[in-house]
């Protein structure tokens, strides 16, 4: 019977603590180029098109994550698509963060005064130019705040891709709690182990925040 | 693609379907109350408590709102034990979803707090109530008022995260689907069925709620806000696709 001491399951869950940061990058980065294809068909000139997005994000923010996870882990299968729970995950972060991000951008795009759309296309620029020059970099100001403390939903919700079988941080926690069975220590460092990588990023959404409020009173 | 959906042997789970929603809204509703108190009492504290207790809840609020759901349920489920706390599933569930939600919660109503002008203090102080009464009557009322747009999508949140509580063996909806596919073997046609079950779900509890809302805090909400969208307008969002940048007059 091997022994685990406190700084074997610490070093165990850093080591874990990996895949969950790189399965929160890939979702954020992946999620954010196809939330950036979704808000320029959002507030595009074609009504049917805009109608999609909206329903994809209804779908999304209306359903649990969960649930999300085990039809791309057993629906992908039927489409025949060989399906490890990497693929699983990274697919369904990407779709979920990219629905959130498309809403929360569209939010963002929308603060921008209608004139500026105007002046762009009384400049005789197509609606592509107008969002891409115009509208967007005026809207990322604001967005950034916004997109940072989403970020921290990101890596929360990368803690139930363990359920489809996918060995990151708490999975990890779960399975060492099964081997040694002492489940207060390990599932406390896990919190504090995700607290670690949250917290930086609420407390830099934070000042990003007063940063914007600060401009905007002036 | 080849594969041929069936969705002929489900009617025989109707049962444990609808104990399955029965358990999940359940746990919502109890949840709702308990969390909303906790945010009540929480968003006191830290506006008006003392020193010590105003960085207890700070450090409440932070702990839960940068640790994932799961991982708070695990920690109460399997963790306290080992301080010699037995709790069975049902209770654990509860506990994480209000403890989840509290803090949520309080950051919510503490902002709705904040948005009430002095003079509303003023004017009550004037006239001769106490503070306990100030904050029940006049400031709490109209805080709860502003922010119960954002309370009640948290409130969907929970609902929505509550899926997870089937990993201890919780018998919410979740819980069924997992059960009928492990006797049937149609997975993806048994979590269709329950995500569909969930969509459902969300959108009749944001139309009651909301409504709730518009009764409850009748002419005291933003008006945008006040208005429940329909189902059908939910599903095909068609006044939401229409609000837009592009639009122009």
């Amino acid at each position: 019977m091997v022994e685990f001491t406190l700084w074997d399951i610490a070093r165990n869950l850093l080591l874990a603590a990996r895949w969950t940061v790189l399965l929160s990058l890939i979702a954020f980065v992946c999620g954010g180029a196809v939330g950036l294809v979704l808000l320029a068909a959002r507030v595009s000139p074609l009504p049917w098109l805009r109608r999609v997005v909206v329903l994809y994000v209804e779908l999304f923010q209306g359903t649990p994550l969960l649930m999300q996870l085990f039809l791309a882990f057993f629906g992908l299968p039927l489409l025949g698509v060989d399906v490890s729970p990497w693929v699983a995950a990274t697919v369904t972060l990407t779709l979920y963060t990219s629905a959130y991000l498309a809403d929360i951008w569209r939010g963002c795009v929308e603060a921008v005064p209608r004139g500026q759309w105007a002046a762009g296309a009384s400049l005789g620029m197509t609606y592509a130019q107008q969002l891409r020059y115009i509208v967007w970099p005026q809207a990322r100001k604001i967005a950034t705040a916004p997109t940072v403390g989403f970020l921290v939903q990101v890596v929360k919700s990368t803690a139930l891709t363990s359920i489809i079988g996918f060995v990151e941080l708490t999975k990890t926690g779960t399975m060492i709690t099964n081997a040694v069975f002492r489940p207060f220590p390990i599932y406390g460092m896990v919190a504090l182990l995700y607290f670690a990588m949250c917290f930086p990023l609420t407390w830099y959404a934070r000042v990003l925040e007063r940063k914007a409020r600060v401009g905007q009173h002036q | 693609m080849t594969y041929a959906f069936d969705f002929s042997g489900f009617a025989m789970y109707a049962g444990m379907l609808s104990r399955g929603i029965a358990v999940t809204l359940g746990l919502t509703a109890v949840s709702t109350v308990a969390g909303g108190l906790v945010g009540v009492a929480g968003a006191g504290i830290s506006i008006g408590g003392p020193r010590w207790a105003r960085a207890l809840v700070a450090a409440y609020v932070e702990l839960i709102r940068n640790t994932p759901f799961i991982v708070q349920l695990f920690f109460i489920f399997f963790g306290l034990p080992g301080l010699g706390i037995h709790i069975d599933e049902v209770t654990a569930a509860i506990l994480a979803m209000t403890v989840n939600l509290g803090a949520y919660a309080t950051e919510i109503v503490r902002a709705g707090i904040e948005s009430i002008p002095r003079g509303q203090v003023q004017a009550a102080m004037a006239l001769g109530l106490q503070q306990r009464q100030v904050f029940r009557h006049v400031v709490l009322p109209q805080a709860i008022a502003n922010v119960f747009p954002a309370l009640l999508s948290q409130v969907l949140i929970v609902m929505l995260g509550s899926a997870v509580v089937s990993q201890i063996s919780v018998p919410d909806l979740t819980y069924a689907a997992n059960f009928i596919q492990s006797r049937n073997f149609r997975s993806f046609e048994s979590y269709l069925i329950i995500t569909v079950t969930y969509l459902a779900l969300s959108i009749v509890l944001r139309q009651v709620l909301s409504r709730l809302g518009a009764k409850l805090f009748a002419g005291r909400m933003p008006r945008a806000a006040a208005q429940p969208r329909g189902l059908l307008r939910t599903l095909f969002a068609w006044r939401g696709a229409r609000t837009l940048p592009t639009e122009r007059s």
